[in-house]
């Protein structure tokens, strides 16, 4: 459904962040994008939705190469990518439920959505992805009201009202707990289970990664040098990727028990 | 003997900020020297001091009993023009100084657009209120129309300026996570960037309403209508009872504006 194409990104300092990535994700899979800082994850997703224009290559979405899009089909194009971000990035002044609906922007004219006058049935949607996110009695909050783990579960709803095919998630739990970060990685894969949706997650945390994902790929210096399931992630693997360190407490099988609860 | 014994006693200073001493002290001596030649040349004529002591002190003591009836007319007359001035002036400021800072912001402008807009604000903060007000008084004539224009204008290279500022300061993941949806761009502004910069643009548009009303009470010595033409005729009768009717009025209602502006904003965060 996705197919990157020796995607390539150069900074104009001269960085290369990517250099020739060659990935394809069948439908419906997620997939963790793991790898140090400054390994190109961020830049892969966004160069994927362009909020940074690779340098050269292909990034092929549904047979429609996004990469050569104009403006307007660009636009019409990110509809089916919905972001998921580090910092949760929600427009804090603006309440839960103007963020929820500004998922729906790419759908709306400009004068509905500066009068907030979306058609009903984006509101019932966005009621109802509320209240799968668990947060439906907080639509009507200012967005900086709420604690991490709530930003986080707005920011899920925002992409997922888009309806996209897609999700690009760039590290979720970054700034939450322990706890917490399980919830949003939870949420967020039975999410893409239930409608079907592919996700490259970018994260760092190699242990939650191995708790979720089927197929997990690694980034070092711009270049994919990993590509396999949790299970292959070896100690020598992880050296590969990371560099020199003691790998085995990472790799143990988590015991995945007690943090059921809401 | 330990390493540690051995760093005891050791002293330190912040190193200076000119490294150079010479330079340093050929700065320092050098101001010295200018400062105390630009204090001998100001001229000061005693005797002048002396004579406008005696006008000081009656205008001084005029506040102790300002005359508000025998000009009331003519104060409120003015008074009422400054203020239409000002509040007009101020509102056709915002609404140009917005599509203006829009375009003077460098992270959401083009670079064309960005030196077109800078430029329109360079021009407009290079230019003092009283010289554009007199280039004007000299082309639509005395009266406030001139005035109008004049605080617009001000308010343009003020406004945008800070504005423009603002929205550089802005949170870019929020405007780009907006951006990701696939919004038009006046979307994108209307929701990724005016919540974030909604607070400052409303307090600083009172602070400039503020601003543009002290104004004109300034302009009207230069023909541009206001109570600063009331101002001016009550010192030339040297009807000082009057003037501190009007300065005292002037107060009033520019520290009525400054609470306004204070609870405004205190409301808005």
């Amino acid at each position: 459904m996705l197919q990157l194409q020796k995607l390539t990104k150069r900074y104009p300092t001269g960085d290369l962040a990517l250099s020739d990535v060659d990935l394809e994700i069948p439908m419906g899979q997620v997939l963790a994008l793991i790898g140090p800082s400054g390994a190109g994850k961020s830049t892969l997703i966004r160069s994927i939705n362009r909020l940074v224009e690779p340098t050269s290559g292909a990034a092929i979405l549904d047979g429609e190469n996004l990469t050569t899009l104009s403006a307007g089909n660009l636009r019409k194009a990110r509809r089916r990518m919905g972001m998921i971000f580090q910092e949760y990035a929600l427009v804090e002044r603006l309440s839960v439920m103007e963020n929820v609906l500004s998922g729906q922007l790419g759908y709306v004219g400009f004068w509905r959505s500066f009068l907030r006058k979306f058609p009903q049935s984006t509101i019932n949607e966005a009621f109802r992805l509320l209240e799968r996110v668990g947060l439906e009695h907080m639509a009507d909050k200012r967005a900086d009201q709420l604690s991490g783990g709530q930003r986080q579960r707005v920011g899920i709803a925002r992409a997922l009202i888009q309806d996209p095919k897609l999700l690009l998630v760039d590290e979720p739990t970054a700034s939450l707990d322990p706890k917490t970060s399980r919830q949003i990685m939870r949420l967020i894969c039975e999410l893409c289970d239930e409608r079907g949706l592919s996700a490259i997650i970018n994260i760092h945390d190699v242990a939650l990664a191995k708790m979720f994902v089927p197929r997990v790929i690694g980034l070092k210096l711009g270049k994919m040098v990993f590509d396999g399931g949790p299970n292959d992630l070896t100690p020598d693997v992880l050296t590969d990727i990371y560099g020199e360190e003691d790998w085995e407490a990472t790799i143990e099988k988590v015991d995945d028990e007690d943090e059921e609860t809401a | 003997m330990s390493e540690a014994s051995l760093a005891l006693g050791r002293t330190w200073k912040r190193p200076p900020i000119i490294s150079n001493p010479i330079l340093r002290w050929t700065l320092i001596i050098g101001a010295l020297i200018y400062l105390i030649a630009a204090v001998m040349t100001i001229d000061v004529n005693w005797s002048r001091v002396y004579e406008g002591l005696e006008r000081g002190k009656k205008f001084i003591l005029a506040f102790s009993n300002p005359n508000f009836s025998d000009r009331w007319t003519d104060i409120h007359e003015g008074m009422l023009e400054s203020i239409v001035m000002a509040v007009a002036s101020t509102v056709a400021g915002i609404i140009i100084s917005i599509p203006i800072g829009l375009g003077a912001a460098r992270n959401i402008a083009p670079l064309p657009v960005y030196l077109i807009c800078r430029g329109i604000i360079a021009l407009s903060r290079a230019l003092h209120e009283i010289i554009v007000a007199i280039l004007l008084v000299a082309i639509f004539g005395f009266g406030p129309l001139a005035g109008f224009l004049t605080l617009s204008f001000a308010t343009i290279g003020f406004l945008s300026k800070l504005l423009a500022e603002d929205i550089e300061d802005t949170d870019k993941s929020q405007a780009e996570a907006i951006k990701a949806t696939g919004s038009s761009w006046l979307q994108w502004i209307n929701f990724g960037i005016q919540p974030q910069i909604m607070p400052r643009l409303i307090g600083l548009s009172i602070y400039r309403l503020d601003i543009n009303f002290r104004e004109s009470a300034i302009l009207g010595l230069v023909g541009a209508g206001g109570i600063g033409a009331t101002l001016n005729t009550a010192f030339d009768r040297y009807e000082f009872d009057t003037a501190a009717a009007i300065i005292i009025i002037i107060i009033a209602i520019v520290m009525v504006l400054e609470n306004t502006s204070t609870f405004i904003r205190g409301k808005l965060q």
